[in-house]
């Protein structure tokens, strides 16, 4: 039984280490996934609570509250962008320290309630001010995020996979022969996967919305018209990783590469507002960062079509993008 | 027999390491089962691939109806491809619908089903049919746009005696709807059958071509003699006969059976097990090609 066990093993790690495109990105991966969370998180030790102060600058002799430990302090002369970073849960506290200070809290989040018995410990008097409009829970937050990574999900692997298996078995060389032409292979393929995607999406976001409680501050239309452009452009991404390999572990390598950092970057489970500039900056690039900045923006905000304009028209752009690479770069059979 | 439907002229495949094909040409005129024969690695494949329109050739070109191939000629080409995977969870019926889809015109499904023998089969998983009932869905599948030319890729390899005869019959009543039929296959009994000419192929080349019978005719005017080899005395290898020895088998050649039968008869070979025919296109293969078939 060893014997036969051994024959299998090798001969199966033959074909892995002779399948170069999949070991590359088997090695590459983890060092990716290494280096990219080092950037990210890595550095001193973070503050445990972050405190919005109504200042141009942040004055430790103002007040001993700002020199408490664990506790980083941010400089937010805008009142109601501060506030509005405090109903998001972006800040934990917002305090304006000037006269006999005042503070303004979000009941729902548990880091407000320990940051404010720091405060009420070194300004006993300070007065606790209402927050205007409705607090937004993590949950709330987190809401897009969890429909817009099953969506990434759904759409990379979902194509990306499916397109390579045809080719390997010679399905696509077999359409080939027939009157399909590659647009409308790929035109099938985006509606097949847009509709499958949808038809999840709805039933995620009735059934979660429902059992949490949410209720979307904005147009469901335009939230739809946000999410059916990224399905779309996140697909058209799939395709193009898919337009031209024959090995499944080869696009999952690849497609591993592309989900992971938009998961980790796009902001799907916390703010990247703390992160370095350039960290921004590359989270920019991810479709996934655009449909969750709209989705957020009008579930939590009811942004209009003006405000998301930019990420739709991102979206849009990828989408056509992505489009018109993979049918160019498509292949019927393995060359 | 009608102008020809294809034409192939000057066909030329060149990959980096090999010439699969080096200059091949020949015409098929509407209605001809055509052949196209030789060992693995003869060019066939390559020539037929070509000839579908899903390889480009190095030079040379194809000609369909006096035009090079377009979407006319996808509309009215079938193919039976020598492997082809299907869409998984789909039934045989569903199958043959998706393709019939792709065409703007064609046969309806159950008359394709009735075609080829499936109505039965209709509501199974394509996944789950034996070899034979594979093949008649494939075929099924380049049917359904009711093409005028069907190029069948070793469509019958694989199969048992009894599935490929089920096969043939198959192709023969298709070739009496006047269908024109490309047919690369390593079985001469098969291409003796069913086609009208045939071109063997080797190293890239065609070195006969013809009605089967016309290249029997021009190659050979005699009849061969087999015998076990164990009958065969070693001493009778010294007779003035043209000798073909086999592993299991010794065949002679002769345009002289009389003559040739009492030189074995005087020299006491045993003629018990004796078999005499005349030569077929296995024979002619071999004697062009100088290969065993390696089906």
């Amino acid at each position: 039984m060893i014997r036969r066990l051994g024959s299998v093993w090798h001969a199966r790690n033959l074909e892995f280490l002779r399948d170069r495109g999949t070991l590359l990105f088997t090695i590459l991966l983890p060092i990716a996934l290494v280096v990219g969370m080092g950037l990210v998180f890595g550095g001193p030790p973070r503050p445990l609570f972050k405190v919005g102060v109504l200042a141009a600058h942040i004055d430790k002799a103002l007040n001993p509250f700002l020199g408490e430990r664990y506790v980083e302090f941010v400089a937010t002369p805008d009142q109601p962008v501060a506030l509005h970073k405090l109903t998001h849960q972006t800040l934990d506290l917002v305090v304006d320290l000037r006269g006999n200070g005042r503070y303004w809290v979000n009941t729902d989040s548990p880091k407000g309630y320990i940051v404010e018995k720091l405060l009420l410990a070194s300004i006993p008097g300070a007065q606790r001010q209402p927050v205007t409009g409705v607090a937004v829970r993590y949950i709330d937050w987190l809401f897009p995020g969890i429909l817009g990574m099953n969506l990434m999900f759904s759409c990379l692997f979902g194509v990306g996979y499916v397109v390579v298996r045809y080719r390997k078995s010679g399905f696509l060389k077999r359409l080939h022969a027939t009157p399909l032409s590659a647009f409308e292979f790929l035109g099938a393929q985006v509606l097949s996967r847009l509709t499958i995607i949808a038809t999840v999406t709805t039933i995620l976001y009735a059934g979660i919305g429902t059992i949490i409680g949410f209720h979307c501050a904005g147009n469901l239309a335009l939230l739809a018209l946000l999410g059916i452009l990224g399905a779309l452009s996140m697909i058209a991404l799939g395709l193009t990783v898919a337009a031209r390999f024959s090995s499944e572990e080869l696009v999952g390598g690849v497609l591993n590469l592309l989900t992971w950092p938009m998961m980790l970057l796009s902001g799907v489970w916390f703010s990247l507002e703390d992160s370095p500039r350039w960290v921004q900056w590359v989270a920019q690039v991810f479709p996934l960062t655009h449909v969750l900045d709209g989705a957020r923006a009008v579930m939590l905000d009811g942004a209009g079509i003006s405000q998301v304009a930019p990420d739709l028209l991102y979206l849009a752009a990828t989408t056509l993008a992505f489009l018109a690479f993979g049918a160019w770069s498509f292949r019927w059979r393995i060359d | 027999m009608d102008k020809p439907i294809l034409e192939v002229r000057d066909l030329v495949k060149q990959y980096p390491a090999t010439t699969a094909v080096a200059g091949v040409s020949f015409s098929v005129p509407q209605g001809m089962c055509f052949g196209l024969l030789g060992p693995n690695g003869a060019g066939k494949t390559t020539t037929i691939e070509i000839m579908e329109g899903i390889l480009p050739a190095t030079s040379g070109e194809v000609r369909y109806r006096g035009e090079v191939q377009g979407p006319r000629f996808r509309e009215e080409a079938g193919i039976l491809f020598q492997k082809t995977a299907l869409q998984d969870f789909l039934t045989v019926r569903q199958s043959i619908a998706l393709f019939r889809g792709l065409y703007s015109s064609g046969l309806k499904i159950d008359e394709v089903l009735k075609l080829c023998a499936l109505e039965a089969l209709a509501g199974r998983d394509s996944r789950k049919l034996s070899g034979g009932q594979q093949q008649r869905l494939l075929l099924a599948i380049a049917l359904v746009n009711d093409p005028a030319v069907l190029f069948l890729d070793e469509p019958t390899t694989g199969l048992d005696p009894q599935a490929r005869r089920n096969f043939w019959d198959l192709v023969q009543s298709i070739k009496a709807r006047h269908k024109t039929i490309i047919l690369t296959t390593h079985y001469m009994e098969e291409a003796e059958l069913l086609c009208d000419e045939v071109a063997i192929m080797d190293r890239g080349r065609i070195v006969a071509q013809g009605p089967p019978q016309r290249l029997l005719r021009e190659h050979f005017a005699e009849v061969l003699l087999e015998l076990p080899r164990q009958d065969f005395p070693d001493a009778a290898r010294a007779l003035p006969l043209k000798l073909l020895e086999a592993s299991d088998r010794v065949e002679i050649t002769t345009q002289d059976l009389e003559g040739t039968l009492r030189t074995l008869l005087a020299a006491h070979v045993p003629l018990t097990n004796l078999r005499i025919r005349p030569a077929n296109l296995e024979d002619l293969f071999l004697a062009l090609t100088g290969k065993e078939l390696r089906p």
